[in-house]
């Protein structure tokens, strides 16, 4: 099952990456739509975390290629934003909650100069719409998983890109947080941003994304969620160990339109 | 006059080293100093078999050169081959300083440089090297004068490179994606280690500036929770462990650099001690209701 994207973002084509000469990812090629929130499933170690990282150019890929808007990821590295894995830092280093965020803005800095009042002003906008404009001076370390997680959302928010590539940005948060959040990246994709995000709770990807990246080391399939989120793809992408699945199909079917007028 | 001098020399370099420190020990390669600092033996050496001459800039030039190979030796150890970090810096500078070692005795006979000199470093002589003009003009010592010049160095570096050095230490792999380049801000602060280390062993000795790189910027590290209070803090504490360690070997005699250490590491055990000790408090206050019931 693969729906190719009529107004695709990003392409994947015949794309294989290897640790240490042995391949995790075989021939991804898929397209993925502009103006979407995209979600990538699949089991632990499915390679989800490395399909990004190819994407952003953190890894040597072994062939094939990846193109966004039609470009190279140089020629358009100012319009794309990378959330990492939270455990990808050092949360004890002596930085506050503002500065990280302020560190989104320094891509349109450049070499010579300081964040202005106006990144300010925009930092501190993206920490009110993740919640967390009550921390700002915080020291990183005191903050909780969730809440860590949240100011790496707001720093990729600040950067004010076109294409967001998120690992895992709901590990350790609340349900009704994670609700919020995605409700957010929601509007970004209705403003025409495209959000591709690793996740791995099936109710609430059945309940905000668009479009659907079942992979398993292969691709196992891609399209928009109805045709995609399926009992039989998910168990081929789970290796048949799912039993809550039923419910899951039901959900997207009950969705459809209206769950969108939420926010 | 000498006093201030000494005092003036040993604070200009220990606030060089704690402003690069501070970014070495956030990105835990503190040692990558020490490993550093030693791994420019030969390439000393070799600067002076090539120009013959023991003036400060072609060792520095030298060492600089060998410093950078050193950081390239250690990155390739630890990402192609797989090496621990740690492994991969004990196995690449002790392989270095050793080779410089056998190129000390083997030219022995041409270089005035020995393995003391060079470990230890003696700050009680920079009044005794004077830089004096041709005319006769006496302008105070010449380590005074490098020192100042690497202070200068080091602090435009860090005021044009700040924001880039904070962001690939913090977070290196999201640095990549905005387009900063890691690899090359990496090289750029160890080129500056380098520089710097080799400067100041003439004064101060390679094993000394290995306290004077770790220690204040640890002090730091522990008491503020901003890396440009952590800098700040350093440069501080820099000025303080270089006066009242002078201060010290003075009233007992001994070695200043000996002296300077010490300081920094008494201040290092007593800020570790008031930290411990209000964690603990605040520990007690908070669990006593359950120890009373
Ligand atoms: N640095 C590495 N070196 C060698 N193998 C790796 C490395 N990183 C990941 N792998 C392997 O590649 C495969 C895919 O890893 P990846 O991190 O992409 O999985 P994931 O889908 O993100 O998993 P999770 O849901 O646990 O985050 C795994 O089998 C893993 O063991
Ligand atoms: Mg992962």
């Amino acid at each position: 099952m693969k729906v190719e994207a009529t107004n695709p973002a990003v392409e994947f084509h015949d794309l294989t990456v290897s640790y240490d000469k042995k391949p995790v990812l075989w021939n991804i090629d898929m397209t993925l739509p502009q103006g979407a929130l995209i979600g990538i499933v699949g089991p632990n170690g499915a390679g989800k975390s490395t399909l990004i990282k190819a994407a952003m150019g953190l890894l040597p890929l072994g062939s094939g290629y990846v193109r966004l808007f039609n470009q190279s990821l140089d020629e358009v590295r100012h319009r794309v934003s990378y959330v990492p894995q939270r455990e990808s830092v050092d949360w004890d280093f002596p930085t506050s909650v503002l500065d990280v965020v302020l560190m989104g803005r320094y891509g349109k800095l450049g070499l010579f100069r300081r964040p202005s009042n106006t990144d300010k002003e925009i930092a501190m906008n993206c920490l009110k719409k993740v919640g967390m404009e009550a921390f700002t001076k915080r020291q990183i370390s005191q903050l909780s998983g969730g809440q860590q997680q949240r100011v790496f959302l707001a720093r990729a928010l600040a950067q004010e890109a076109d294409i967001y590539f998120m690992d895992e940005p709901f590990a350790g948060v609340d349900a009704a947080t994670e609700s919020a959040l995605l409700g957010i990246l929601q509007g970004l994709a209705k403003e025409g941003k495209t959000v591709v995000v690793v996740h791995h709770d099936l109710q609430s990807a059945a309940e905000f994304f668009d479009w659907i990246v079942l992979l398993n080391l292969r691709l196992v399939a891609c399209g928009p969620i109805k045709d995609v989120f399926t009992n039989k793809l998910l168990q081929d992408t789970y290796g048949g160990k799912l039993t809550v699945l039923a419910e899951v199909g039901e959900l997207v079917k009950n969705r459809e339109i209206p769950s969108r007028e939420k926010y | 006059m000498d006093a201030f001098y000494i005092i003036a020399t040993a604070s200009l370099f220990a606030i060089s080293c704690s402003i690069l420190g501070a970014f070495l020990i956030l990105r835990k390669m503190a040692m990558v100093g020490d490993a550093i600092s030693h791994a420019v033996l030969p390439g000393i050496v070799i600067a002076f078999l090539f120009t013959g001459s023991r003036d400060s800039i072609t060792m520095i030039i030298g060492a600089g050169i060998l410093g950078v190979f050193t950081t390239f030796l250690i990155e390739f150890f630890h990402r192609r081959a797989r090496l621990q970090a740690d492994a991969a810096i004990g196995v690449t500078f002790t392989w270095l300083f050793a080779l410089g070692v056998i190129m000390v005795s083997l030219f022995a006979g041409q270089i005035d440089i020995d393995q003391d000199c060079v470990l230890y470093g003696e700050i009680a002589y920079v009044p005794l090297d004077l830089w004096i003009s041709e005319s006769g003009i006496n302008f105070g010592p010449r380590a005074l004068y490098v020192a100042s010049g690497i202070l200068i160095i080091n602090l435009i570096f860090l005021f044009i490179g700040y924001k880039q050095l904070y962001i690939t230490t913090f977070d290196p792999q999201y640095a990549a994606t905005i387009g900063v380049g890691v690899t090359l801000w990496n090289y750029l602060l160890m080129g500056s280690v380098s520089m710097t280390t080799v400067a100041a062993f003439e004064s101060v000795g390679a094993i000394l500036i290995v306290a004077l790189m770790v220690v204040p910027s640890a002090c730091a590290y522990l008491l503020t929770q901003r890396l440009e209070q952590m800098i700040l803090l350093g440069v501080l504490i820099s000025i303080f462990i270089s006066v009242v360690g002078y201060y010290l070997a003075a009233m007992i005699d001994g070695s200043i650099a000996g002296g300077i250490v010490t300081v920094s590491g008494c201040l290092f055990l007593m800020i570790l001690l008031t930290q411990v000790l209000k964690k603990r408090g605040a520990k007690t206050t908070v669990s006593s209701p359950e120890n009373l019931g």
